[in-house]
């Protein structure tokens, strides 16, 4: 495949992991955080991380937003899709994910309407084949994903199709890293900035992160040779010790974002005061909600939903895995209560969760690291 | 230094716990059915571990394999079922009504034996069309006199508008073991190298694309055949040799080569950069964000051929018509048990898994 496989390349592979080799002060452990969960997705696929050095050590970051959807949305979700007169949308990888009594694709086998897309104007369109039906999207992800949700309301508001409504469960990349980073036992080199939300919102936002916390972020595209440059572009600031944001996604990613996107966004949602992730609590300002203008397309204000705030488990310690204070093992329920088939915390939901891989891999990893 | 060790020490343990849980049978225990214990993943591995062959108890079904042999008046023979759901039933590159016969007949295929008859049970959707019904019959016949197999035995049942999809088709074969077979999944020795027939993911691609769930205009078309001249051939080249055969259908070559590492409680390493795929195939999976190794065939094996016999055998494989791409994609090794490793293009090492359910697109 052109304009892919040129970024795949094995040579170049092996040539930057050499580099990487070279920049590593021996002795020095390196944590270096991968924000979203498409790196996670592209390190597991190529098994990037198999070609860095032991010390250098990739952590898993809150950037997978069906992992940090928590129980009780994914409750509300399922009490409007067993409404009989509602056909319920939804991404695929969100109909695994566990709400406090099953999951949605539970909810589809005791009847509920439950039907997978690839696009909200997928859904847009199951509404206008179905008239007599109310269609409910499910609407989920970073500023990645929200202009498409953005847009789509638009049209739908043109085209007056009055049967389609949004349930938003859009999240902000911001706020999550801030309160990670605000926390005092946090232990974290770098991270490698999420390329897909920055397309749209640019790299400034992220200034904070080395002005502020003095932690390097570089952003980074998707392909293996990507992360592995941008992990040679972290280690280099912190040998130098330069502390700032670079682009390694320019030719997808400009500074300023997408200012098209950003105002269908701003158009379409305005920011909730609140909102609840899996493992990290409340976090104030970190979603998105229908603004005002799009009230009567707005699912949650349609239906009674439960509403209902369902705690974490406890015992789950995904807070600590995710600021990489802990090993997925050493926490209290791993392994134990909590599992892949049945997941309590964000890190065990999605199997590119820092938990579920190590559950799934961890025997392996450990050969590695003996070789 | 003493800290580090017991850390270590608790490190293991609970690698350790997990491994013996991993082990167990797994017990069935969810309150209904989903579509994920259809997917051939791990809940299909639950039902069928956990609920079928302990309630049945049979020493053919405990072998797990794709037939299961029976001895009648001193002749052992091959029977085998699979029902047939797909949707749409009529897609490029073939029908139910095909998919109907060829699987029946891999399955006996693949467990070395040669395929006689099949019966054939029919439930039909009141309302369709004779038409539909016309051709899928010709199918059928068409599907059997390639494979030389004789339909000998059928039944017919309709059900209300909306009972069903169109038509859903029940095939049982019955195959008579080849003299040249001595094949079983516990057979898999270190060394071992893996063919494959030819290119991966068509078939299921091909369905997903015929749904029209998505814009994609791609000419993919399923690859459903028959097996068995493939098997013929891999016999006659390797004989003894031949530690095992799968066709990878649901759940793709990944689930194949894991059900098989289970089995045989040895390590799986596949070369991804060898496993031959469609260019449009790959392309789609890309933008599906989908893992093709997990996507289903139907006219694909995977074979196990002992070092000595594999290239005579991957020869003998690409001369059969429609196996000219078969390709050898790995090898047989003894760590880490019963897991399948990925060697990727890239030069980098990951575990390929089972799955779960179905293949879900991811999002991001």
């Amino acid at each position: 495949m052109r304009y892919v496989d040129e970024f795949r390349d094995p040579e170049l592979g092996r040539a930057l992991a050499g580099e990487i080799l070279a920049a590593v002060e021996p002795g020095r452990h390196y944590k270096i955080m991968e924000v979203c969960g498409g790196h996670t997705h592209s390190i597991y696929k190529y098994g990037v991380d198999d070609l860095l050095p032991a010390n250098v050590e990739l952590v898993h970051g809150p950037g997978c937003p069906v992992c940090v959807m928590p129980m009780g949305r994914v409750d509300d979700g399922i009490a409007i899709a067993a409404r009989p007169e509602v056909i319920f949308t939804c991404f695929g990888d969100m109909l695994r994910i566990p709400g406090s009594d099953g999951t949605l694709l539970d909810a589809k086998a005791e009847g509920a309407d439950v039907r997978m897309v690839y696009s909200p104007l997928d859904a847009l369109r199951i509404a206008k084949q179905n008239p007599d039906r109310d269609v409910v999207f499910f609407a989920i992800g970073f500023e990645t994903t929200a202009p498409s949700t953005a847009l789509t309301m638009r049209r739908a508001r043109m085209e007056g199709v009055e049967n389609f409504f949004c349930m938003c469960n859009h999240v902000t990349i911001v706020p999550p890293l801030r309160a990670l980073l605000d926390s005092p036992d946090l232990r974290l080199d770098g991270f490698i900035g999420p390329g897909h939300v920055s397309t749209v919102v640019g790299a400034r936002p992220f200034e904070f992160i080395p002005a502020d916390y003095g932690k390097p972020l570089v952003v980074a595209g998707f392909e293996p040779l990507d992360l592995l440059q941008s992990i040679h572009m972290i280690l280099r600031q912190l040998a130098e010790g330069r502390c700032e944001i670079e682009n390694q996604y320019k030719r997808v990613v400009p500074y300023e974002g997408n200012l098209r996107a950003l105002e269908v966004m701003s158009e379409v949602f305005e920011l909730r005061p609140h909102f609840e992730w899996r493992g990290l609590g409340f976090i104030s300002q970190s979603a998105l909600k229908l603004s005002d203008a799009y009230a009567d397309l707005d699912a949650e204000r349609r239906y009674s939903v439960p509403g209902v705030r369902v705690a974490d488990p406890k015992a789950c310690q995904c807070g600590e895995v995710l600021k990489g204070v802990i090993k997925p093992w050493e926490c209290k329920v791993f392994g134990t209560a909590c599992t892949p088939e049945h997941a309590i915390g964000t890190c065990m939901v999605s199997p590119e969760g820092a938990c579920a891989a190590y559950y799934n891999y961890g025997r392996f990893a450990r050969e590695r690291e003996v070789v | 230094m003493a800290d580090q060790a017991t850390v270590s020490d608790r490190e293991q343990r609970i690698l350790g716990i997990i491994e013996t849980a991993r082990a167990k049978r797994p017990k069935f225990k969810d309150a209904q059915i989903t579509m994920a214990h259809g997917a051939g993943g791990k809940a299909t591995q639950t039902l069928i571990e956990g609920l079928f062959v302990p309630a049945f108890g049979s020493g053919a079904l405990e072998a797990m394999g794709d037939a299961g042999a029976v001895s009648v008046d001193g002749a052992r023979l091959a029977l085998t079922t699979d029902s047939f759901v797909v949707k749409p039933i009529r897609f490029p590159g073939g029908s139910i009504g095909e998919l109907a016969v060829n699987g029946t007949v891999n399955d006996l295929a693949m467990a070395g034996a040669r395929p006689v008859a099949l019966s054939l049970s029919l439930i039909l959707e009141e309302g369709l069309p004779a038409d539909d019904l016309r051709a899928e019959v010709e199918a059928i016949a068409s599907a059997a006199a390639a494979a030389k197999v004789e339909i000998a035995a059928g039944d017919t049942k309709v059900v209300e508008r909306g009972h069903a999809d169109s038509m859903y088709i029940c095939t049982t074969g019955v195959g008579h073991f080849d003299a040249r077979a001595e094949l079983a999944p516990s057979a898999l020795r270190p060394g071992d190298r893996i063919l494959v027939s030819g290119r991966i993911g068509d078939h299921g691609t091909a369905i997903m694309l015929a749904r029209g769930e998505f814009e994609l205009g791609a000419e993919i078309e399923s690859d459903t055949r028959s097996l068995w001249p493939a098997a013929d051939a891999l016999l006659e080249a390797a004989g003894p040799s031949l530690r095992c055969m799968r066709d990878a259908t649901r759940g793709g070559v990944a689930s194949v080569l894991n059900e098989l590492a289970r089995a045989s409680t040895a390590a799986i390493v596949v070369r991804e950069g060898d496993v031959p795929i469609d260019p449009a195939v790959a392309g789609a999976s890309e933008i599906l964000g989908i893992d093709p190794m997990y996507v289903a065939n139907e006219g694909k094996l995977v074979a196990f051929v002992a070092p000595d016999a594999a290239d005579a055998a991957l020869a003998a494989l690409q001369a059969v018509p429609g196996c000219e791409d078969a390709a050898e994609i790995g090898e047989v090794k003894t760590e880490p048990p019963g897991m399948v490793l990925v060697e990727t293009a890239f030069g980098g090492k990951r575990v390929m898994d089972q799955l779960v359910g179905d293949p879900l697109p991811r999002i991001c």
